[in-house]
């Protein structure tokens, strides 16, 4: 059973960023609100008019923030509102989805999407399965990481620069 | 692009709407708004209780000139419903309306969460990011487009009938496209209609005919839209016109060669009677069949299939109007605004396999029995069953394909009302004893309960129960010969046995087969059950989310006709909207190269599917054609020189948001 609502206090949450299509999964949203659906309150939607739009930039940048998954939601494949775009972000997507296993990052922290406008209650299952998942997974915490690798640099940096004056000395 | 960067001028107002309860009661708007008013660049952060009305507008606007603010933010409900009401507003207010942006606290928060923490949390977590994005939003310009004033309506039904003469009425061209032979649509083969029990043709034909007569329609029956490229105001349609082999403009409808055809008889299933009579593969649908005009089947015509034909049909006519080499015509035709009319398909019975339609002659669907009583069917009138008997008892079954989980969930809406007329008709021409097997009675609409209340007094019987199951599995005498209708009868508590020797299924409203094919064509988009999708269910009913289309009747959802023509007549004026304004504002979305940035490489301009980007082969730099554009963003997302921006989705707009959203304030976090 999926958890809809997580009232725990203190618990951690995972974070996710959606990105929807303003044609079709941005308004399969709107119809889950209409149809008043209950799902996990994890998800933050930013709308844009097509997951063509949807940079790989901004998924790097989502998890170097502190997102824990990052969502994509368009229109089905001969859907598009604009002929292609869904495909060309499935075609991004998929070369970004290897990147990111090299860099460590789980493969279930990323899901593309296609969401039609009546599919509220996809909305619903998708958010909340995402939920469940990066839950699971636990914190990705990329900003903590970055902090991290920062702290040991400085500090390899200060040995470095330490024995030069060693032997300079 | 007179930009107004981040550079510390700006001054934001924030608007949070209670939205009565819809959002106050799940989302601390004061919490919020108190918040907001602690982030960088914001002037104002207040509430209020309806930030869509009047003085909520108003309110933005005193508050624009008092504090001199240039950035407008409301968060309310989606900007898919308010975001033009609101840039209006701001306008109003002497802003440039690109400087608002909406947040979407309602449909994406307040009616989707129940736990008050968690939803007054993520208002703030979008609300902050809106604060973030809006210092990189930019004045920009309103583009115009000219609407040509010309009318595309798709479908031939009462739905289309009733849009196309209000337009031409009003003046304007209309084209209306048929793909049966006839316009008419169901409607034409309805007997008689609720609760008026005016005959359907007597209403509907003369409509028709002023289809065929009006100046101002251009109608192609037999015909069927084959592409649609354009925009609003300027869309380009080829209709592909199929051959009838009949010279359109020679016939006149004298029906001789029908008469002379080599089958003395007919031999193929008649469509317009649904199979319960046989038509000549020469024939004119119906009697009062607009336009006037035969058609050729090359299915059944002999001359197609062998070639070796006598021809009689070509003798018989004096004017010369059959022509076997007719081939298939593609006309293109520009225009503004398209009304989509394209109807429903009755739900196919065979589907419910227990009722026992197509394996028991006498049972029937509604439409057939529409056609039997009908004064102009298949038997004239006299209701004859298939094995030659006059029914004396006769079962209703409501329901079919309509509120049932293993076939379609919704009600059908007229199933309830055409029953009872269908009742009310059986009774008057067999003098049968007539029971209705219902769920619930439907009676909404005007003097439609009124006329449920006099089928009562007429006798006819009403169970209360879904019909498991019809046979012809007799356990008794009395059910010798006849079919039984076996269903609880919930008001009582027993099941029942009803013998009948007439089976009536009420069958529902289903989308056309097509219907995806059609909404892919014309990129709108379908609900749940696959009836087109309407912009808004209350407020923008016959809109649909691709501006310039419009819809009516029931290829938007089951409805009965006094419903379709005011759809169709709401659709007329929606597109009337448009053609008297002469031209729409567009979002100005568009995207453009900035030059210095740009490296030539092409990227851009295999990825466009509507062919707007070019590149200047002297510069060696890519270039957008506005006009063109419709603003996906996917070239922006793809440029590798990060030299294509979008205007209302720059990248730094995107990224702040990101920001906004992920900013460490939210508790429980790592």
């Amino acid at each position: 059973m999926p958890t809809v609502e997580q009232p725990k206090e203190n618990s951690w949450e995972p974070r996710i960023i959606a990105f929807f299509c303003n044609w079709c999964t941005y308004t399969a949203a709107d119809l889950a609100g209409v149809s008043r659906l209950r799902y996990a309150p994890n998800a933050r939607i930013i709308r844009v008019m097509c997951s063509g739009r949807v940079d790989p930039q901004f998924i790097l940048d989502a998890f170097s923030k502190g997102a824990d998954g990052v969502l994509i939601g368009g229109c089905h494949p001969g859907d598009c509102h604009y002929m292609e775009g869904n495909y060309k972000a499935l075609r991004r997507m998929q070369l970004l989805k290897r990147m990111m296993k090299d860099m460590g990052i789980e493969e279930k922290r990323f899901r593309l999407e296609w969401i039609s406008a009546s599919e509220g209650e996809r909305v619903k299952t998708v958010i909340n399965e995402m939920t469940d998942q990066v839950r699971a997974l636990g914190p990705l915490g990329l900003p903590k990481k970055f902090a991290e690798w920062d702290k040991e640099l400085e500090s390899l940096e200060h040995e470095v620069n330490g024995k030069r004056d060693t032997i300079h000395a | 692009m007179h930009g107004n960067g981040y550079n510390g001028t700006v001054r934001i107002g924030f608007y949070i709407c209670h939205c009565g309860h819809n959002i106050a009661s799940i989302v601390d708007v004061k919490a919020v708004a108190e918040y907001i008013k602690s982030l960088s660049g914001v002037v104002v952060s207040s509430e209020y209780k309806y930030m869509c009305s009047d003085p909520g507008q108003e309110l933005i606007q005193k508050d624009i000139k008092e504090h001199s603010l240039n950035r407008i933010i409301v968060a309310s409900c989606s900007p898919l419903l308010h975001e033009h009401t609101f840039r209006t507003a701001v306008e109003k207010g002497g802003l440039n309306p690109y400087y608002f942006q909406m947040v979407n606290i309602r449909e994406n928060v307040s009616w989707v969460h129940t736990d008050m923490k968690a939803a007054t949390e993520k208002a703030k977590d979008l609300a902050r990011a809106a604060v973030q994005r809006v210092f990189h939003h930019k004045s920009l310009e309103t583009k115009h487009v000219k609407i040509h004033p010309d009318v595309l309506i798709v479908g031939g039904g009462i739905a289309g009938i009733h849009a196309a003469l209000t337009l031409a009425n009003a003046g304007k061209k209309v084209y209306l496209v048929e793909r049966d032979p006839t316009i008419g649509g169901h409607m034409a083969m309805f007997d008689k209609t609720f609760p008026t029990l005016d005959c359907a043709a007597c209403i509907l034909t003369p409509k028709m005919s002023q289809v065929k007569n009006h100046p101002n329609i251009t109608l192609w029956t037999y015909s069927e839209v084959a592409k649609v490229d354009g925009y609003v105001g300027n869309y380009k349609i080829s209709v592909r016109r199929k051959p009838r082999y009949i010279i359109e403009g020679l016939c006149v409808g004298c029906m001789d060669c029908i008469e002379k055809c080599v089958y003395k008889e007919g031999k193929t299933p008649d469509e317009f009677n649904l199979g319960l009579s046989k038509r000549k593969p020469i024939y004119i649908p119906f009697p009062q069949a607009t336009p006037q005009i035969v058609v050729i089947d090359p299915e059944t015509c002999i001359e197609f299939k062998s070639g070796r034909c006598k021809k009689t049909c070509v003798e018989a006519c004096d004017r010369k109007a059959i022509d076997f080499q007719q081939k298939e015509e593609i006309k293109e035709i520009e225009v503004g605004t398209i009304i989509l009319t394209t109807g429903y398909q009755p739900f196919d019975a065979s589907r419910v396999p227990f009722y026992g339609y197509g394996k028991y002659p006498n049972v029937y669907t509604s439409l057939e029995v529409e056609r039997l009583v009908n004064a102009s069917g298949p038997t004239g009138g006299e209701l004859i069953l298939r094995d030659g008997r006059h029914p004396k008892t006769v079962g209703i079954i409501h329901c079919v394909g309509s509120r049932d989980k293993n076939t379609n969930r919704w009600c059908s809406r007229t199933c309830c009302m055409y029953s009872l007329k269908l009742a009310h008709l059986l009774k008057e021409h067999t003098d049968a004893e007539v029971y209705n097997f219902y769920i619930d009675i439907r009676a909404a609409g005007k003097s439609y309960e009124e006329f449920y209340d006099k089928l009562l007094d007429e006798n006819v019987h009403f169970i209360r129960g879904r019909v498991a199951e019809v046979s012809d599995w007799a356990v008794r005498p009395s059910e010798e010969g006849k079919l039984i209708i076996r269903a609880e009868d919930t008001l009582i508590g027993i099941v029942r046995r009803v013998p009948v020797d007439m089976v009536v299924l009420a069958v529902g409203m289903e989308p056309q087969a097509d219907s995806q094919d059609v909404r892919r064509m014309f990129n709108i988009s379908c609900s749940t059950e696959g009836f087109f999708l309407e912009r808004h269910p209350k407020l923008a009913p016959v809109d649909t989310f691709t501006d310039g289309i419009f819809i009516a009747g029931c290829c938007q959802g089951p409805k009965d006709i006094p419903d379709s023509v005011a759809q169709a007549g709401a659709a007329a004026a929606q597109a009337l909207i448009l053609i008297d304004s002469g031209e729409i504002e567009l979002e100005p979305n568009t995207a453009y190269v900035v030059q210095e940035e740009c490296s030539g490489c092409r990227t851009c301009l295999t990825i466009c599917p509507f062919t707007a980007i070019s590149r200047d082969e002297a510069k060696q730099k890519a270039f957008i054609n506005e006009a063109l554009c419709k603003g996906c963003g996917t070239c922006v997302a793809a440029c590798p020189s990060g030299a294509i921006k979008q205007n209302l989705f720059e990248d730094e707009m995107i990224f702040s948001e990101i920001d906004g959203l992920l900013k460490m304030e939210s508790p429980a976090c790592c």
